[in-house]
């Protein structure tokens, strides 16, 4: 695994110092108050090494990811930039990327985002100008060539530790891995695997990305999201598309009285975490606790993952 | 072929209440195939039509014609001596039948009867899909020989995303993920590893962000 630094980014740093990076996510509220972005990332700050900030998540209009970002760095905070390719053409994309470079924001993920149905504006058109594959080459050409996508040099380039995510529990499985493959083909850097429930079909997923070398190829860090509710646990069973979450999970949350399954939730999440925390390939943990960030905390001390390293 | 469907009898009685001739004009082509403008679906309106203005007390001449295609000067010519007796043309045609008919007959309003939805092909009777957007560069030589502009909701060159389920698309449950039919269909043909050739950044030039398009054949002309 290279250890070489390309960016000036934080999360870079940590993973390639070896340790294992602490990620988590906030998402932006749907009006313009400001204020609600910095009192989430306020309570997880000093427990990550980085911020995700969504891109209308569920294609659910919101305040703009890239705002968003530029109010943590001015916080002093290291955030991620969530890019979807749904909503902007390739101008608006490398335009943003700029924009977010502008302000010395050194992270970026690249997807492909959530179809516009399931959102607040069904009836709107999507772009889908690039996948999240070409998004990811897009921003690697533009650091690394220096260059905008129509060849002309780009002044001062951005300087971008470049991410996707992936989903080890979509279907057809058997192209999971190779699909992994093609990420870090495109330029992938690190990875942010999709909330993991069904540990034992990640950890086959895992095995087969190293029996390619792909562990070694790219950052994976691995997605854990603490359920609330048997409810929650429920919708994401079988609302979610894309979503593994066993019997064993949604049976394990009905069996504890409603005012204790928050605590269970978290003690799966946890648990979870340690189980992985020594599986080879896995170099960190992406906490997605949805709208239930004051526990991220609690769930990073609890995971043996706090304190953070300091790196300068 | 291009694949529509009827409009809602209100629409079209909103679109024509007001004319006392009408034409009612079915094409021979696509839309006769998919059951949505032929000669069949032209009598049935114009059916339709008659007990609508007779119940209004207005007495409506309505006539129907068929004609072999709508996107042809040769066939449209057909309407040259006709089009003069009537108020309104309702064109059972595609948009591109409609449009061609009005770009002719300029004095002469004409109404569509169908939604024109896509290009494709009939699964079974009554049941008609999507095969394709005429991006204008054919990618299906890379792809299994399966569309990901037109069979992708999110039209991914390199898919399938991670809202893929049990070979069925994220949007809905019936509909069969693209991404999963091309994967299936690589392996049947011992391609799987060409799943893994990134398919670079579209040149959506040639589709219709580029404006409206245009092939000139010098030989043929």
């Amino acid at each position: 695994m290279t250890t070489e630094i390309k960016t000036p980014s934080q999360l870079e740093k940590v993973l390639k110092a070896g340790h294992l990076a602490v990620t988590s996510e906030c998402g932006p509220p749907r009006g313009s108050d400001g204020e609600v972005i910095k009192k989430k990332a306020e309570m997880i700050k000093n427990h990550v090494d980085a911020i995700n900030i969504t891109d209308n998540q569920t294609s659910v209009t919101r305040l703009c990811s890239l705002a968003s970002v530029i109010h943590l760095k001015l916080m002093g905070l290291e955030p991620v930039l969530q890019m979807v390719t749904r909503d902007r053409n390739r101008t608006a994309l490398q335009s943003d990327i700029l924009g977010a470079a502008s302000f010395d924001i050194f992270n970026i993920l690249c997807l492909s985002g959530d179809h516009q149905i399931f959102g607040d504006n069904p009836k709107g058109q999507n772009v889908f100008d690039l996948d999240s594959l070409q998004l990811i080459q897009t921003v690697r050409y533009m650091r690394d060539e220096g260059k905008f996508l129509g060849g002309d040099p780009i002044l001062r380039p951005p300087r971008m530790f470049v991410g996707a995510a992936a989903n080890p529990f979509a279907d057809p499985f058997e192209i999971r891995v190779p699909r992994l493959a093609k990420k870090i083909a495109a330029g992938v850097e690190f990875i942010q695997t999709q909330c993991i429930f069904n540990v034992e079909k990640f950890k086959l997923y895992m095995k087969l990305a190293a029996d390619r070398g792909l562990t070694e190829k790219a950052y994976i860090l691995a997605g854990v999201t603490p359920l609330k509710s048997v409810g929650m646990a429920k919708y994401m069973k079988n609302r979610v598309p894309g979503m593994d979450v066993p019997d064993e999970i949604v049976k394990r949350m009905s069996g504890v009285a409603k005012d204790k399954q928050p605590e269970e939730g978290l003690k799966i999440c946890v648990e979870t975490i340690q189980q992985l925390k020594e599986l080879p390939g896995v170099r960190g943990f992406h906490v997605m606790a949805i709208e239930w960030e004051e526990k991220v905390p609690e769930i990073v001390e609890q995971s043996g993952l706090y304190p953070r390293p300091k790196i300068g | 072929m291009i694949v529509a469907k009827q409009k809602p009898i209100e629409e079209i009685i909103e679109s024509v209440k007001n004319a006392g001739r009408i034409l009612i004009a079915g094409c021979n082509e696509c839309v006769t195939v998919c059951e949505s403008g032929g000669k069949k679906e032209v009598a049935v309106l114009a059916s339709a039509l008659r007990m609508y203005f007779m119940n209004q007390g207005k007495d409506v001449k309505i006539d129907e014609i068929t004609l072999e295609r709508q996107c042809d000067h040769e066939y449209l010519e057909e309407l040259r001596k006709l089009i003069d007796q009537y108020d309104a043309v309702l064109s059972l045609a595609c948009g591109v039948g409609v449009q061609f008919l009005a770009e002719k007959y300029v004095k002469t309003p004409v109404f569509p009867g169908v939604d024109t939805c896509f290009m494709g092909v009939t699964e079974q009777r009554g049941v008609w899909t999507e095969r394709c957007q005429g991006c204008g560069q054919c990618i299906l030589a890379r792809t299994g020989g399966i569309c990901p502009v037109s069979r992708c909701a999110k039209r991914l060159f390199n898919g399938p995303c991670g809202g893929s389920t049990r070979g069925k698309c994220e949007i809905d449950k019936d509909l069969d993920c693209g991404w999963q039919l091309i994967v299936n269909r690589l392996k049947e043909m011992g391609k799987l590893e060409d799943y893994e050739a990134l398919i670079p950044i579209k040149d959506w030039s040639k589709e219709r962000a580029g404006g409206p398009r245009k092939i000139v054949r010098e030989d043929v002309r």
